[in-house]
């Protein structure tokens, strides 16, 4: 193999980490700044111009801290727990694409470290790996509340991989491939909606192909993430911190990172799975300006993608200061008795849906959001009908 | 069966917050920079008055220091001569100490005070970092001159400043 290729991925892969690094600094900004704007605050906007330095303020905070480690601890579980959460955070990232291929000095590089032909498997395995780190921080604390926001982390961590996988399959099913970028290319046609003299471009993500399905995985992925309102593990009114009670300093930032750094890569992935990767309008096609535009139309991959995270990660932080922390059995049953038959439901759909569009009429292809918004909507029905039973039944 | 119901609500939720992003001025005050100006009847820290002419209101009579609940305030009083004159009458407080830690702000040594001298004043940032400081004596406590008064002792013409406590309407507020 020639040597430049293992500097070209070292190269990349540092840069990645440091863009995930410094991804994660400044999202803990934007979380603050939008949080408190949604609660008519200000937030912060001591560091610099409007608080632009705060995430160093908090590094060197967290650095200097004191590092305690509880006497009955287990001691090297302790230590190695933040690690074996935070690596599988950062690993995942290898797979995603933020875009096709791009010339440097001539040379032609991709814009995604591992082309793997089972990318979304990589996923599910490594993301599932992330678990064990929060339950071993949890048990080798030594600390009941530890102990029970670990255990809440990896049943509720389990009870959605569930959800999760299925929605990863609706969109394979679409794509017919595992290959994160055959996902991508799916997605690349546009239909033209003909509205009386006006044609509406319509791109055909599997956002708009699968909606329930993009909406389920979205639900899953904070479940993922331990984000509000499914935040169990770490519930502060319940119990105190969960998992990371015990840690401080650069552990705990660590356990903070990763959390960070997976709600990146996750909605990376999400925008890769249903919203069209790094799909966008085409820059050459602008009026006036597009025609010398050539040069920069392949780099405009990473800019969609990051104008589509940027708008996930708002919608996790707009979710949080919404929606109030659900109740821990309805967390549970939400997750095995609703979202996973509803997911399975939908795998089926597309598939059959897939199969009509190709052997009998492409058109039948819409027959997928149609059926599938009926199955979610029916969804919703029968669980507001059940809970309506149960507060009737209480009374 | 409500099936679309339950969604409708829930982008309720949503929507309630997206507006207040959206259309809601913050309401956070700027502290140090800026301040809240404090309400008419507030109890902030007190301030000792003096009269136009630059003699102390308080005629050292210690009604403060025995209507304070919480044992805060000691004044010792001492004789004005016409040489050597601090307020009107015939006596003046030598020393005035608040002790800040003990204040409750309940304004009863503003009630008792025959003078109008003592007054809890706007200032709510009062900070020390041991308890001497904690004692406020009468140099921080008495009112800047008016200009162009000299400071007391005053040098007065005798008869003229025989009455201690003034001739006064009803407190309006």
């Amino acid at each position: 193999m020639d040597w430049t290729i293992w500097v070209e991925w070292i190269i990349k892969s540092i840069l990645l980490i440091l863009i995930l690094l410094g991804g994660f600094a400044y999202l803990t900004l934007f979380e603050r700044k939008v949080l408190a704007r949604i609660q008519v605050r200000i937030g912060p906007n001591r560091t610099g111009p409007w608080g632009l330095l705060q995430p160093i303020a908090d590094a060197v905070k967290l650095i200097f801290k004191e590092e305690l480690t509880p006497a009955q601890a287990y001691k090297i579980i302790f230590v190695l727990a933040p690690i074996i959460t935070v690596v599988p955070a950062i690993v995942v990232a290898a797979v995603i694409p933020w875009g096709q291929v791009v010339s440097i000095f001539g040379r032609e590089v991709t814009l995604y470290i591992a082309d793997l032909n089972v990318g979304l498997l990589y996923v599910t395995a490594i993301t599932s790996i992330a678990i064990y780190g929060i339950t071993l921080a949890g048990w080798s604390s030594n600390n009941k509340y530890a102990l029970l926001g670990g255990l809440r982390a990896s049943a509720q961590m389990i009870s959605y991989e569930l959800a999760l996988g299925f929605s990863f399959v609706t969109a394979i099913i679409l794509a017919g491939s595992m290959r994160m970028i055959d996902i991508v290319e799916a997605q690349r046609a546009v239909y033209y909606l003909q509205l009386g003299n006006f044609q509406i471009p319509i791109p055909m993500w599997n956002a708009i192909i699968q909606p329930v399905g993009a909406f389920i995985f979205l639900i899953a992925t904070l479940a993922e993430v331990n984000r509000a309102p499914f935040d169990m593990p770490e519930a502060e009114q319940e119990l105190t911190a969960g998992y990371h009670a015990e840690y401080s300093g650069m552990k705990f930032a660590l356990f903070f990172m990763a959390e960070y750094i997976k709600m990146i890569v996750i909605s990376a992935i999400a925008v890769v799975l249903f919203f069209g990767g790094y799909l966008g309008p085409d820059i050459t096609k602008l009026p006036l300006i597009g025609q010398y535009l050539t040069w920069l139309a392949p780099w405009m991959g990473p800019v969609y993608m990051f104008i589509k995270i940027v708008a996930l990660l708002f919608v996790m932080v707009w979710v949080r200061a919404t929606l109030p922390r659900i109740r821990y059995d309805r967390l549970m049953l939400l997750g095995w008795k609703v979202l996973l038959p509803l997911t399975l439901a939908l795998a089926f759909i597309s598939a059959v849906g897939v199969l009509l569009a190709q052997d009998v009429n492409p058109a039948l292809i819409w027959l997928i959001p149609v059926v599938s918004m009926g199955a979610g909507f029916v969804t919703i029905g029968l669980v507001d009908r059940s809970l309506r039973r149960k507060a009737y039944a209480a009374r | 069966m409500r099936l679309v119901e339950p969604f409708i609500e829930l982008m309720t939720g949503l929507m309630t917050t997206l507006k207040m992003l959206v259309t809601e001025k913050p309401v956070t005050i700027q502290y140090p920079e800026e301040k809240k100006p404090v309400k008419p009847r507030f109890r902030g820290r007190h301030v000792l008055k003096r009269y136009d002419n630059g003699l102390e209101k308080c005629i050292g009579c210690a009604l403060c220091a025995a209507a304070c609940p919480a044992d805060a305030i000691f004044v010792e009083a001492a004789e004005n001569t016409d040489a050597q004159r601090y307020s009107p009458g015939d006596r003046y407080a030598s020393t005035y100490e608040i002790n800040m830690l003990r204040c409750i702000y309940c304004g009863y040594c503003e009630d008792a005070c025959p003078t109008e001298a003592i007054v809890l004043g706007d200032n709510y940032e009062l900070s020390f970092t041991n308890r001497r400081q904690a004692i406020y004596d009468k140099a921080l406590l008495l009112e800047a001159l008016p200009a162009g008064i000299q400071t007391t002792p005053q040098v007065t013409e005798p008869g003229k400043f025989t009455r201690s406590v003034p001739e006064m309407k009803d407190p309006q507020d």
